[in-house]
Parts: C-alpha cells; sequence; structure tokens
C-alpha cells in the first residue's frame, strides 16, 4: 500500500519542479527538456490512476511528437534568446504574487468540495472491471462517442492542412516540372523544319516565330 | 497515507498555476509561453482522468483524449504561425506583434 503513495510522491514532485524549470530556464532547449520530463512524469501519474492508454498516449504524442516539433522549431530560428529575457525580473514580484493568489485559490477550492451523493447516479458509462484500461475505452470511443471522434481527426487535419500552407513557400528560382505540359507536348510544339537558303542562315523573322 | 482525489487536484492546481507564471514571466519569449499553455493542458487533462477514475466513469478519459488532440493541433498551428511571422520580421519578439493589426 505504501508503494503507489511512494510514486505518486515521486512523479508528483519530479513534475512539479521539472514545470519550474520550464518557465525559468535560461535556454529554451533546456525548456523543452524540462517539459519532455513533465510530461513523462504526468505519464506515470495517468498509469497509477489506472489510465494506462492516456499515459502511453501521452509518452507518443507530446514526447514524440510535441516536444520534438518544439525542438525543431527552436533550432530552425536564429533568435537571441538573451534579448528575450528582458524583463523577467521586473515582472518576477507581480507574477509570484498573482500566481500565489490564484494558487491559494485553487487549493482553497480542492480543499473544501464534497462529491455530491447524487453523481454516482449519473454516471454515463461506469468502468469496467474485467476488461483492460485500453479496451474499456475503445469500448465507449467507437460507440457512444464516434462523432466525438471523427471531429478529433477532423481537428488534426485542419491543423496538419493549416500547417502546410502557412509555411509552404515558392521560390520563384526554383524550376519544377510540369507532368501535364511535359505530356501534352506533340512534334509540332517542339520542332519547326526550315528551308535555310545556302549561304545566308537563319533569318530574324523565322527565329522569332521559333521562340514563340 | 492512501492517495486520494484531492492529492491529484493539488498537483493538476500547482501545474495550472506554473503555467500561467509561465506566461507572465515570459512575457516576450513566445516559444515558452507556447509551452507554458501545453502545462496548461496537461494540468486539465489531470483533473479529467482523476475524476474519472475516482468517480468510476471512463467517459472523463475520452475527454482527455480529445483535449490532447486539440493541444497537439494548437501546438502545430502555434509554431507554424511562428515561423511565418520570423521568416517576415527576422524576430519572434511579442511586443512587434500588435504591428499586423490594420
Amino acid at each position: 500500500m505504501i508503494l503507489p503513495a511512494l510514486f505518486f510522491y515521486l512523479f508528483a514532485a519530479v513534475c512539479v519542479a521539472s514545470a519550474v524549470m520550464v518557465i525559468v530556464s535560461r535556454n529554451p532547449v533546456h525548456s523543452v527538456l524540462f517539459l519532455i520530463l513533465a510530461f513523462v512524469n504526468a505519464a506515470g501519474l495517468f498509469i497509477l490512476m489506472g489510465a494506462e492508454f492516456l499515459g502511453m498516449m501521452l509518452i507518443v504524442v507530446y514526447v514524440g511528437a510535441v516536444a520534438v516539433l518544439f525542438l525543431f522549431v527552436i533550432m530552425m530560428l536564429d533568435v537571441d534568446f538573451v534579448e528575450l529575457r528582458e524583463g523577467f525580473i521586473q515582472y518576477l514580484p507581480i507574477g509570484i504574487v498573482i500566481g500565489g493568489i490564484f494558487l491559494f485559490e485553487l487549493l482553497l477550492v480542492v480543499g473544501a468540495w464534497v462529491i455530491n451523493p447524487q453523481v454516482t447516479k449519473t454516471i454515463t458509462a461506469a468502468i469496467p472491471t474485467n476488461v483492460t484500461n485500453t479496451e474499456a475505452l475503445g469500448l465507449v470511443l467507437y460507440t457512444k462517442y464516434i462523432h466525438y471522434f471523427q471531429l478529433a481527426g477532423m481537428v488534426l487535419l485542419v491543423a496538419m492542412i493549416g500547417a502546410i500552407v502557412l509555411t509552404l513557400r515558392h521560390k520563384a528560382n526554383v524550376k519544377r516540372q510540369n507532368i501535364n505540359v511535359q505530356n501534352a507536348r506533340t512534334p509540332e510544339m517542339a520542332m519547326a523544319m526550315r528551308k535555310v537558303a545556302s549561304g545566308q542562315g537563319l533569318q530574324d523573322a523565322d527565329a522569332a516565330e521559333w521562340v514563340k | 497515507m492512501t492517495i486520494g482525489l484531492g492529492h491529484y487536484l493539488a498537483i493538476a492546481a500547482i501545474l495550472f498555476t506554473l503555467g500561467i507564471l509561465g506566461i507572465f514571466l515570459n512575457r516576450k519569449n513566445i516559444i515558452v509561453i507556447l509551452m507554458s499553455i501545453e502545462l496548461i493542458l496537461l494540468s486539465v487533462n489531470i483533473n479529467l482522468v482523476a475524476f474519472s477514475t475516482f468517480l468510476g466513469d471512463i467517459v472523463g478519459q475520452v475527454f482527455a483524449l480529445l483535449v490532447l488532440t486539440v493541444a497537439a493541433a494548437e501546438a502545430a498551428i502555434g509554431l507554424a504561425v511562428l515561423v511565418v511571422y520570423f521568416r517576415n520580421r527576422g524576430s519572434i519578439a511579442v511586443e512587434d506583434v500588435n504591428l499586423m493589426k490594420g
């Protein structure tokens, strides 16, 4: 019984500590690496709660995709990050005051609530005990919540298309292959026969027609 | 020493506050602001999953999955906008963003 509590405090402490390092770190690359650490520990918390699928999904989506995207952008942009840290000390007192008040309020809420006893009667889809978490999630996700699932897919599709459209850039000096034009080309378009009189060469008029 | 719902909610509250603090402190660095938003969404996910398991209702995990999707889409779009902005202006200073209005 003591082991889950021990692991909870371990994961929670590392998660909060790395979240602090994300926002105070000097180097954005370190920030991203601490963000990865925070997400891995949050995945540990999810697994402790019994949501194994979401924990694994957190690692796959965040560590595998989002954090690497952040790293890629930070390394691609040539930005002076020291300059961007100006004002950090200036905003520190007001930030700590507002953050402290906010945390105090949130913890008051967390400490004072009770669950309405009626709530257990309105449960939509109870967690089945005889199947794994992944299977239980799939049993509702693909039946009752299939429209949410498809909507999530549409959100991802729109995000993908949007990111491509935003960052795609056609350089003017890059010559691209146009397959339709190539296939539609006939010998008449490509060649012209000219009778050239001996000793005179090609006339300007012929050359102009050729260029067309 | 059993770990209850309140422990997880407290962790989520702390992470949420840290995310807000990050937006406050790094007002010029939009990359860290995006990372702070990711932290906030993570704390929301912890809340959803905690309530889901402690009430025995799996729908909370479905919603957490959707939040995860939206967070990934938001990060992709935000970073794409950032890259376009950097190409146009040569910096990512957040204070200059209001020059784009009108």
